[in-house]
């Protein structure tokens, strides 16, 4: 395949940055997106440009840094993938393949198409855990019977990644998918029920706070979701929201 | 409790209750404007009796008209600063390929249903607000019969205003489509899961706007 790439290149968070176009050729389908990028950079590189800067590092779905923005769409057409398990057969010899970072305020470009997303890291720091110590010894956790749904409903919302394609592809920019599925991998279980007013009302604070938009249940989030996240997450977290004032102190 | 309130979710919460409090609303206002597709005296009756009585005028219909006004404010703050929370915007954002083309423009079918009121007040309401509490008529009668139903159906007469009148509705629907199941969904009640309530939601969108229109077409057609 050969493609055109339209890239966005901006040195630095001041920077004001704006596409670059590049060609690339002899691109394998059975290549994934970063690898097609590495083709790009290895090629930039020897021609003595500066590569491209984008975020990676599992090459495999799992730590959620490989965000990129591509034709339109948080980790480009395909669905239930990030964009280093998007395969390059996705796309058509003679494309035009438009890329750009993850745009929010709440994750400004550090350089080209890497975003700090440590608004996420600090949303976490709010109430993304549980202050109970444990001994280490696994009954504690056995001792406690919890009901295989809601095991698998906590499980399902700890799949996320905190990639951003959530805040990415919201119009608003809002971060409630995540919040939602971060407050909820908690709220289902005991472990996690004793604090759990604090903890939403501490993460939404913080949400908030960063800038994130507020939802207005476009359901987009849920769709472009790698891990598919549902959108009842967010239910769960505006429910006790809702209750950690109406019951709270 | 100020926290609340000017937190995402707290704002979310009242724009829900606005707009279930304003969805009540038209089903009353629908169906009182429906009677006169079939009575001509239980339309009169019933406009006499919501335009005179003191419960209605003076408490329901001051907390309809902050429920609108609030429903609109908020929207509008919502929406701007969500606007903002983007930063700098997308070259190429396709949001048709995950999201309805009525949950992104809920704002624009809003502004839409906005024009409709202010023409509507002008129309409708400072009319009544003038012979009723201006001039003080409150009998609700002239020439020795009540006006309702013949201003009601002398307003339906120039095409023009159908037309625009129809459209108004047609894009409350659209706005209905989302917001039914989009304010349950902000109250924590996960609607666009439950069938039944999205059910419901649909046929809500489409019989109360239906509603209206198939009065204004009648009263166009029987003269
Ligand atoms: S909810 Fe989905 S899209 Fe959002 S951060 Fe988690 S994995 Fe990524
Ligand atoms: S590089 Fe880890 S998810 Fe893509």
């Amino acid at each position: 395949m050969n493609l055109t790439l339209k890239i966005w290149r901006q040195k630095s968070r001041k920077d004001k940055g704006g596409f670059v176009e590049y060609k690339v050729s002899e691109i394998s389908g059975h290549m994934s997106f970063l690898e097609m990028m590495d083709v790009l950079n290895e090629e930039l590189i020897a021609k003595n440009e500066e590569p491209v800067v984008f975020d990676h590092d599992c090459r495999e779905g799992i730590c959620g840094s490989c965000s990129m923005f591509i034709n339109g769409e948080a980790h480009g057409p395909d669905r239930g993938v990030t964009t280093c398990q998007l395969h390059m057969r996705k796309f058509k010899d003679g494309d035009k393949i438009t890329i750009e970072p993850f745009r929010a305020k709440a994750f400004p470009v550090i350089k080209d198409l890497m975003v700090d997303r440590s608004s996420f890291d600090r949303i976490q720091q709010a109430g993304g855990y549980i202050s109970v110590n444990t001994s280490g010894r696994p009954t504690d956790a056995n001792s406690i019977l919890i009901p295989k749904e809601d095991a698998d409903l906590a499980m399902d919302a700890a799949t996320c990644i905190g990639c951003g394609a959530c805040v990415a592809t919201c119009k608003n920019s809002s971060a409630m998918l995540f919040v939602g599925a971060k407050v909820s991998q908690y709220a289902l279980l005991p472990q996690g029920k004793v604090e759990e007013k604090e903890r939403v009302r501490n993460m939404v604070a913080q949400m908030d706070l960063e800038g994130f938009g507020a939802c207005t249940n476009t359901g987009a989030c849920e769709v472009e979701c790698p891990k598919g996240i549902s959108l009842d997450n967010i239910a769960r977290m505006n429910r006790g929201f809702i209750g950690s004032w109406l019951l709270g102190e | 409790m100020s926290n609340f309130f000017s937190s995402s979710i707290g704002r979310k919460v009242t724009m829900s209750l606005s707009a279930i409090f304003l969805m009540t609303f038209l089903i009353l206002h629908v169906t009182v404007n429906f009677t006169s597709v079939f009575s001509e005296d239980l339309y009169n009756s019933l406009s006499h009796f919501m335009g005179t009585n003191l419960l209605v005028q003076f408490i329901l219909q001051p907390i309809l008209i902050f429920g609108v006004v609030f429903h609109f404010v908020m929207g509008f703050i919502l929406e701007s600063k969500n606007r903002s929370s983007r930063g700098v915007n997308y070259a190429q954002y396709e949001g048709k390929n995950n999201s309805s083309w009525m949950s992104r423009n809920m704002v624009y079918s809003g502004l839409v249903i906005l024009a409709f009121l202010a023409i509507h007040f002008i129309d409708f309401w400072l009319p009544e607000l003038n012979t009723k509490y201006i001039q003080g008529d409150m009998s609700g009668m002239h020439d020795g019969a009540f006006r309702y139903y013949d201003e009601l159906s002398h307003k339906f007469q120039p095409l023009w205003r159908v037309i625009g009148y129809c459209v108004s509705f047609i894009l409350l629907s659209l706005h209905l489509f989302h917001g039914f199941s989009s304010s349950l969904q902000s109250l924590g009640i996960a609607a666009s899961r439950k069938k039944l309530l999205k059910t419901i939601g649909q046929v809500y969108a489409i019989i109360i706007p239906l509603g209206f229109i198939i009065v204004a077409i009648y009263h166009y057609a029987i003269h």
